[in-house]
């Protein structure tokens, strides 16, 4: 299958006042379209960092990150910006909902970023929390859900717009186990029967048993690999 | 080299409020009407406006934190706007004195009445002076005048003490046809020869005892106050007597001069043939001005000098209430770092950003400001105020005038605190990377 990321020698460096860190080791990484990957590994190995350049939220220091057979490592913040909007569904721990805002709007925020009139974006949000099962939740605010609804409807948010690419960073580390269960399984599913590419960095081990195979990083650099059924 | 560019950022911010706060309301609407066109048609102004519609939407749940920017903005903008309608108020009163047909005759290099003297035969030459109006038996509508100092006790002073000093005006029957504004609104005109006086409303309400039948003491001698007039202007702060008593009682060695001649003229057109005829006249030393203009110089001053005050004390409460804006907005920031960094991180640009917590902050601003001007118009406007106006000898009533410049001044005051509030957090909002953003949470 063709390569959705290619990731050559990717360095990254942080500065931290006088101190450069380097986070990230020339990494060398081809990531199949359809693919559902997790990313392991201690903290500070680098896996968010890795996660980040790859959603494009960074920028390399080093080396160059090709996703969808565009040079993200090349964008302007503007540029990448519009990218981000149009490739990349974001599912962050927290879930990052707007708290004032029902579950069908926090859907419809990504589509507020495209020509879409209003009666277009509240179809395609109703389609998308329909997808998560949450479509009877649609006019709950953050608070009115559960952690796993919450995601779910963090989930809904990040494929609104159809992207290639989800990117989930630690999208199960702020639930219980059966809610866990529930947002892996609906990630695996639309990985499956969507075809959705998606990289997961994930400190669970049964988590990343949802996956296709498993990346460890340890320092900033790729230690193995492992394939999952 | 940071430094030099927060140092350049700060003075073109300051630059761009001044040119702001001199912005006449066509520019600001024009402004309004591209932002909002800007905001409709373009993909980032679309992103602005839904980014801000999002800021609004929680407000409400931010009362307490947004209470400070709109108390604090509507502080600077009422004791702004109350000295702004104490300067226009002022300056208003003395401009309503004057018209652009009637013109003011003094000795040449007088500075004002007080300190002019026109012999009588002057009074005479100028009254023959081409271009001033006639009344219907044909006279010419010109007015000798003689404005003297006088004292009174002030209304709720100790009588023996407290003493004020007012104009008193000594005039001719022609006077009444010249100022038609002046009304007898209690009594009656005082009668030619006797010791009797009217007052005006605003001298009434300053001064003790300047009631309708009562007897003053002016000058060691007893006068009796047969009428009240009203003329809504600055005459309204003066005692009228017969300028033949006045005279002869405050100037016994100079009975028959006066300080001014007053003159209604057939135009304005008029003035200056009139102004050149007696200018060149070799018989008379005189400055001939209209009204509108005298009165206007003679207010300058002191108008000036009230709204510089207004403007320091107003500038002084302002950075007051820029930091109050800006804790406060960078407080919201820092509440809603999870919201920015997500929205952005989803792809919302920085600039949409920037403009929806600067037009957040600038909503709370001009809410703040119309409560301000409300407050100070509620309050302020229509009060009456005395004060030693320049160029006479007397207490000037005046009210305090909240008019829709001053309201404006008010609100364009509370947009710029609003505008310099909103802009650091803003731009922190927009330039703190994602990444960073996500991870401080």
């Amino acid at each position: 299958m063709a390569n959705l990321v290619e990731i050559r020698n990717v360095s990254k460096v942080y500065e931290r006042g006088k101190q450069k860190v380097e986070v990230l080791h020339h990494i060398e990484l081809d990531i199949a379209k359809g693919d559902f990957l997790a990313l392991m590994g201690p903290s500070g190995s680098g896996k968010t960092t890795l996660l980040n350049l790859i959603g494009g939220l960074d920028s390399p220091t080093d080396g160059s990150i090709s996703v969808g057979g565009e040079r993200i490592d090349r964008l302007g913040e503007g540029a990448l910006a519009k990218w981000r909007s149009e490739h990349v569904g974001f599912i962050f721990q927290f879930y990052n909902l707007l708290p004032m805002l029902s579950a069908q709007k926090n859907v419809e925020l990504p589509l507020l970023l495209t020509n879409l009139s209003a009666a277009q974006r509240k179809n395609n949000a109703s389609i998308a929390l329909q997808l998560v099962g949450l479509a009877e939740r649609a006019s709950h605010k953050p608070t009115e859900l559960s952690g796993g609804q919450q995601q779910r409807v963090a989930i809904a948010r990040a494929i609104v717009s159809d992207p290639d690419l989800l990117v989930c960073d630690e999208p199960t580390g702020d639930l219980d186990r059966q809610s866990a269960e529930d947002v892996l399984g609906l990630l695996q599913t639309l990985n499956r029967q969507h075809g959705k590419t998606i990289i997961m960095v994930t400190h669970d081990p049964k988590a990343a048993e949802y996956a296709s195979h498993t990346l460890h990083l340890d320092k900033g650099t790729l230690v193995e690999q492992a394939q999952h059924a | 080299m940071k430094f030099l560019i927060g140092l350049f950022t700060f003075v073109v911010v300051i630059a761009g409020v001044i040119a702001f706060l001199l912005l006449p309301w066509q520019g600001l609407l024009l402004i309004v009407v591209l932002l909002g066109l800007w905001m409709l048609l373009t993909r980032r102004g679309r992103q602005a406006a839904s980014v801000t519609a999002i800021g609004v939407g929680t407000l409400r749940q931010r009362l307490g934190s947004s209470a400070v920017i709109v108390v604090g903005i509507a502080g600077v903008v009422a004791v702004l706007v109350a000295m702004l309608a104490m300067a226009n108020g002022y300056r208003e009163t003395l401009r309503r004195t004057g018209g652009d047909d009637m013109a003011i005759v003094l000795r040449g290099a007088s500075a004002s009445e007080v300190s002019s003297v026109l012999g009588h035969d002057a009074a005479v030459v100028i009254a023959q002076a081409p271009g001033i109006a006639k009344d219907e038996q044909g006279k010419p509508i010109a007015s000798p005048e003689l404005v003297v100092a006088a004292n009174l006790p002030m209304k709720g002073g100790n009588p023996e003490e407290d003493f004020g000093s007012v104009q008193l005006r000594g005039i001719g029957e022609m006077a009444w046809k010249l100022r038609t504004n002046a009304k007898i609104i209690a009594g009656r005109k005082f009668t030619p020869g006797l010791r009797e006086l009217v007052a005006g409303k605003g001298a009434q309400r300053q001064f003790d005892g300047l009631e309708v039948d009562h007897e003053i003491k002016l000058g060691n001698q007893t006068w009796k106050v047969v009428g009240i007039f009203e003329s809504k202007d600055a005459m309204e702060s003066e005692l009228w007597g017969d300028a033949d008593v006045v005279g002869p009682t405050y100037r016994p060695n100079g009975a028959n001069s006066s300080t001014s001649v007053f003159a209604r003229l057939t135009s304005p057109e008029a003035f200056e043939p009139f102004k050149a005829a007696l200018v060149s006249d070799p018989r008379l030393q005189v400055d001939v001005d209209t009204t509108v203009s005298y009165f206007s110089k003679q207010s300058e001053g002191t108008s000036k000098v009230i709204t510089v005050i207004g403007m320091v004390v107003g500038a002084i409460m302002a950075i007051g209430a820029v930091f109050g804006a800006l804790n406060t907005m960078f407080a919201a920031v820092a509440t809603r770092a999870r919201e920015i960094a997500t929205l952005r991180a989803i792809g919302f640009r920085g600039l949409p950003v920037v403009v929806a917590i600067m037009l957040e902050t600038m909503l709370l601003a001009l809410v703040g400001g119309v409560l301000g001007g409300l407050i100070a118009w509620l309050v302020f406007n229509g009060y009456t105020a005395s004060t030693l106006a320049a160029g006479t000898t007397g207490q000037l009533t005046f009210e305090f005038s909240v008019a829709p410049p001053v309201l404006w001044t008010g609100l364009k005051w509370a947009l710029a605190i609003g505008f310099i509030g909103g802009l650091y957090p803003a731009l922190r909002a927009a330039r703190l990377p994602v990444t960073t953003a996500l991870r401080e949470l």
